[in-house]
């Protein structure tokens, strides 16, 4: 029931897959990649729309095109996948997992979490009302119509203006639904501009801000929400309730990485991604245990999962080769509008220049994003405009990189300027 | 005058296209980019289109498709109804047309996903 | 002699396991696509100690004996049942003395090793209890048991011991035929019996009121709970109660068995026996009143909210015995500790109406029930040894709580088996989880539509008018 295996990577979507391109060039050779899908690409498969690749590829590709790349280079390499298996737990690097053929325990001498993210469920916002057929989270509905060909309602109502919300508005539309309205808790929308332009004004579909939904409607099947708007701290303003018509409410109202199989192996995780707390090789607080793309913090374009990923397989290649950065680290805390930065810490004994990817908890204007080391300014980069939406990036030179490794403490900040 | 969002980055700019005379005046950019986004979205808007086909004998029920380029944003709804009813065999390339010269604009509708035959 | 029953809920499933001891032909007749689709399916899921109940009433006396029942009830059913005790939670000294009269009703009723525990000695066991807690009076023999799980495992076995159950069948006349009373339901078919056995919850009193003289007022009392993710699963261990209001025992922290935390519930009484929505007010009442238990709860471990209905009958008190119009019995008013008391209920009512007609005993009634396999609560080598029997196993489908297809295909072809996404739910918990059920939905309506032959797009949620998806694209 047991193997050996040097590398094991938890799931075969964007993350799963360019670690494994990643760690087989860097000199990896015995590599499995497990899928609990019947197919390799991950949420890819019913992302359908363009607008993925363009960092990576330099070109527009849609999320099959993206993830059909992605599928060739593993191919190519001769790198074994298995679908159909999911993964049921993980104790000092034995992965416990389970598939049609049976349970295996695979004994890896390195780990690497790839099990990406899931959606917030109705249950997690406490909207009252009915238990009706008819709310789905925005993903479910995008699966149902763009894998399983099925058509989750005609008159929708979307709670959450994020990208996936939005996608879905223009994806229902397409398929002749009637979207009444797009109803957005906050007062402004983490999706990007050109899915607000291209997925609602284009089809005339009203962006409520600051609005959000009180109330579901219906006995067997939803037959109308209420929508109500808020007030500065988010609570609903009585007398503003409308009651809009619908058979379907879709929610997009967040994502979280997937960590129940990091909890088995004992990852420490953050408090503000959800995901594990990693450093700068991405190892997290289990020494051979790896993490990139969503599981460890939601990322906006699949491009930088890719690249995080990469970075993680060629990470855990060289750990199994015996390079290992050791437990000497350098904190590297978020402050100052910055919601988070990952790598949490940096490997006082690792090289090469080091990256951070970030989030912002609220939208500003001219801004500087800097990382100080002990006080001093090491690092900044200027930003226009910084959206809770977009993912920022912090890339330092290698001697900056030196320096930061050599701090007693680091902190990303964000200032005005 | 035309009003509309700005797409080129997230600063999303409020822009205003004046036409003068068949000249395009655009304002509220804060960029090259926006100006030109501005006047090229007022002169002919284009969109890529992606939707899903169903398939008989796959190994999946849907194969998703896109327009092979971006064509005019008044046609989209013309170009889905081609996909209306319309059923393919696997096996499916990525890449294969699906729908060959959409309403003579001489753009495909493209398989962007591989389906293999039913096993 | 032909029996029909009124309502699949924990009683009437209960109820037809217990008359086919005798020599009776057992129909159970459902308005809703599946058992347990009622208050059994929404309540607290506790197994009272017997305390609360005013000695004397019927409540009293069948909470005590139906707690006793359950450990060689779930044994022989195979349902999860914990015997997990209960605290009742005073948050004042002037309050002090209730728990005392507490302690003496409990004695009173016949309850044992019931004792009064100082705020530190609570605290000792339950640590995230709030330190305004002075005092509390502690319920060893209390439990927690799945409401819904343990009324399927009735019926299954009621089933599998020849009674009949037809789901989609609402009652909506009753009549005298000759010798026979005769139920017909709403789509025209009728169920000609010798005695029909009401138990049909909040709409208890519709039925009895078709016929009988003396007529039956139940009230449909709304209660709002909140269900915690298992990762809060530590709150609690054993059942939280505040000091009981009149209204009923009060907002309480309870453990599932599955290991989730429920808060709740409120009490409203309504006037549609049918809605059962959460609202604003209520899930805000049940999360601000249960901090007053545990202080450190934290509304982002909540995975979902419900709503449960409970049969209030006027009386204050169980309605058990034939109806004062011939051949009816009714088992009505069943409110908490309803689902505490349906064992011995059932038991006691079968045997009054076997001695009425003078039932023989069934020789053939098989008491056992092989619980179905539960893949999340296996060893690795048993999970191993049934994926080796059957490869099904080996496919998880919920993700959140583990559940394979084999255990799903399994709940749609048990006796009684599941029709609908509801009903696969509650048999193997696959939507349960945190994600409730958004990954796994479009996996489980395949699986429906494969098992029951009919197209994915008809799969339903919970019956004819819930259909997940309104169409197939084509």
């Amino acid at each position: 029931m047991t193997e050996k295996k040097n590398l094991v990577i938890i799931g075969g979507g964007p993350a799963g897959l360019a670690a494994a391109k990643a760690a087989y060039d860097a000199g990896e050779r015995d590599i499995l990649v497990l899928e609990r899908e019947e197919r390799l690409g991950g949420i890819l498969n019913q992302c359908i729309h363009n607008g993925f690749g363009l960092h990576t590829f330099k070109e527009e590709l849609t999320g099959p095109e993206y993830a059909a790349r992605y599928e060739r280079e593993v191919a190519a390499r001769g790198i074994e996948c298995k679908t159909g298996t999911t993964v049921l737990s993980i104790k000092d690097r034995q992965v416990t997992a389970v598939g049609a053929e049976g349970l295996k325990v695979y004994d890896a001498k390195a780990v690497i979490l790839a099990c990406g993210c899931r959606e917030r469920p109705r249950g997690a916002i406490n909207i009252a009302g009915c238990r009706a057929a008819g709310v789905f989270s925005a993903g479910t509905a995008q699966k149902l119509i763009n894998i399983d060909g099925l058509m989750p309602g005609r008159e929708v109502v979307i709670l959450g203006s994020g990208d996936i919300g939005l996608i879905m508005a223009r994806r229902m539309t397409f398929q002749g639904a009637k979207v009444k309205a797009v109803v957005e808790l906050m007062p402004y929308s983490s999706g990007l501009n050109r899915n607000i332009v291209q997925c609602l004004d284009d089809f005339g579909i009203p962006l409520k801000f600051s609005h959000t939904v009180v109330g579901i409607k219906g006995k067997k099947r939803v037959s109308s929400v209420i929508v109500a708007a808020v007030d500065k701290d988010l609570r609903p303003v009585a007398g503003t309730e409308e009651e809009i018509p619908c058979d379907t409410l879709l929610l997009s109202v967040g994502l979280l990485p997937e960590n129940e199989v990091a909890k088995t192996a004992g990852v420490e995780l953050s408090p503000v991604t959800s995901g594990a707390v990693v450093d700068d090789g991405l190892m997290t607080s289990c020494d051979g245990v790896f993490a990139c793309g969503n599981v460890l913090h939601v990322h906006d374009l699949v491009d930088f999962v890719s690249e995080e990923s990469e970075r993680a397989g060629a990470s855990a290649a060289a750990y199994i080769r015996g390079k290992s950065g050791g437990s000497d680290h350098v904190t590297v805390s978020a402050s100052g509008g910055v919601r988070y930065a990952v790598p949490q810490k940096v490997n006082r004994r690792g090289d090469g220049p080091i990256g951070f990817k970030m989030r912002v908890g609220r939208p500003a204007k001219d801004v500087k994003i800097s990382l100080f080391c002990d006080g001093r300014e090491v690092a900044f980069r200027k930003k226009r405009i910084v959206t809770p939406g977009e993912m920022e990036t912090l890339s330092l030179t290698a001697e900056q990189s030196d320096v930061l490794r050599g701090a007693h403490e680091a902190e990303i900040r964000l200032t005005e300027v | 005058m035309k009003e509309m969002i700005c797409i080129c980055c997230p600063l999303g700019c409020r822009l205003k296209v004046y036409d003068e005379g068949g000249e395009l005046r655009v304002e509220g950019n804060s960029c090259p980019r926006g100006a030109r986004y501005g006047v090229e979205e007022t002169r002919c808007p284009k969109r890529t289109v992606t939707s899903v086909v169903r398939v008989e004998g796959g190994d999946c029920e849907m194969v998703s498709v896109k327009t092979s380029d971006a064509i005019e944003k008044a046609k989209i709804f013309d170009a889905l109804a081609l996909l209306k009813g319309l059923k393919v065999t696997a096996p499916i390339e990525e890449g294969s047309v699906i729908v060959r010269d959409i309403l003579g604009t001489g753009v495909d509708f493209v398989a962007t996903k591989t389906v293999r035959k039913k096993q | 002699m032909r029996i029909v029953i009124i309502g699949a809920g924990v009683i009437g499933c209960a109820v037809a396991r217990e008359l086919r001891r005798y020599n009776a032909d057992v129909t159970v007749l459902e308005k809703e696509n599946d058992v347990a689709c009622g208050t059994s399916k929404a309540n607290s899921g506790v197994v009272h100690a017997g305390f609360d109940a005013v000695p004397g009433t019927l409540k009293a006396r069948y909470n005590v004996l139906g707690n006793a029942a359950f450990d060689r009830l779930s044994a022989e059913l195979g349902f999860s049942f914990k015997r997990n005790g209960a605290y009742v939670l005073c948050f004042s000294k002037e309050d002090e003395p209730v728990l005392g009269k507490l302690l003496e009703q409990g004695i009173k009723n016949g309850v044992k090793q019931l004792e009064i525990h100082t705020g530190e000695q609570i605290r000792k066991k339950e640590k995230y209890v709030s330190e305004e807690v002075t005092a509390g009076l502690w319920a060893p023999s209390s439990g927690i048991v799945s409401p819904y799980g343990m009324t399927i495992a009735y019926a299954e076995n009621a089933a599998v011991n020849g009674a009949e159950f037809k789901t989609g069948k609402r009652v909506d006349d009753i009549f005298y035929d000759g010798k026979k009373i005769v139920a017909k339901c709403s789509d025209g078919s009728v169920y000609p019996a010798d005695l029909i056995v009401n138990c049909a919850g909040v709409h208890g009193d519709d039925v009895n009121n078709i016929l009988c003289e003396d007529k039956l007022k139940i009230t449909a009392r709304k209660g709002e709970y909140m269900l915690l993710d298992k990762t809060a699963g530590g709150y609690a261990h054993s059942t939280l109660f505040q000091l009981p209001t009149k209204m009923g025992k009060g907002i309480l922290v309870v453990p599932t068995v599955s290991g989730n935390i429920m808060l709740g519930p409120t009490a409203a009484d309504v006037d549609d026996k049918d809605c059962a929505d959460t609202t604003f007010e209520g899930l805000e009442e049940a999360f601000s009143k249960a901090r007053r238990t545990v202080p450190s709860l934290d509304k982002r471990a909540v995975i979902t909210q419900f709503t449960g209905l409970r049969a209030h009958s006027e009386t204050g008190d169980f309605e058990i015995g034939f109806a004062t119009c011939r051949q009816m019995y009714n088992i009505v008013g069943i409110e908490s500790p309803g689902l505490t008391a349906a064992p011995a209920i059932a038991t006691a009512a079968a045997e009054e109406i076997a001695a009425a007609f003078g039932l023989e005993r069934n020789e053939n009634f098989v008491a056992q029930r092989k619980a179905p396999p539960s893949f999340a609560k296996m060893t690795d080598e048993q999970r191993a040894e049934l994926i080796a029997k059957d490869p099904l196993y080996g496919k998880i489908v919920c993700r959140c709580e583990n559940v394979t297809e084999g255990e799903i295909v399994d709940a749609i072809r048990r006796p009684v088996g599941a029709k609908d996404l509801d009903g696969i739910k509650r048999r193997t918990r696959a939507g349960m989880g945190r994600c409730q059920g958004g990954f796994c939905t479009p996996r489980v309506m395949e699986i429906l539509a494969r098992e029951l032959g009919c197209d994915v797009a008809e799969v339903t949620k919970n019956g004819k008018g819930s259909e997940i998806v309104v169409g197939r694209i084509e």
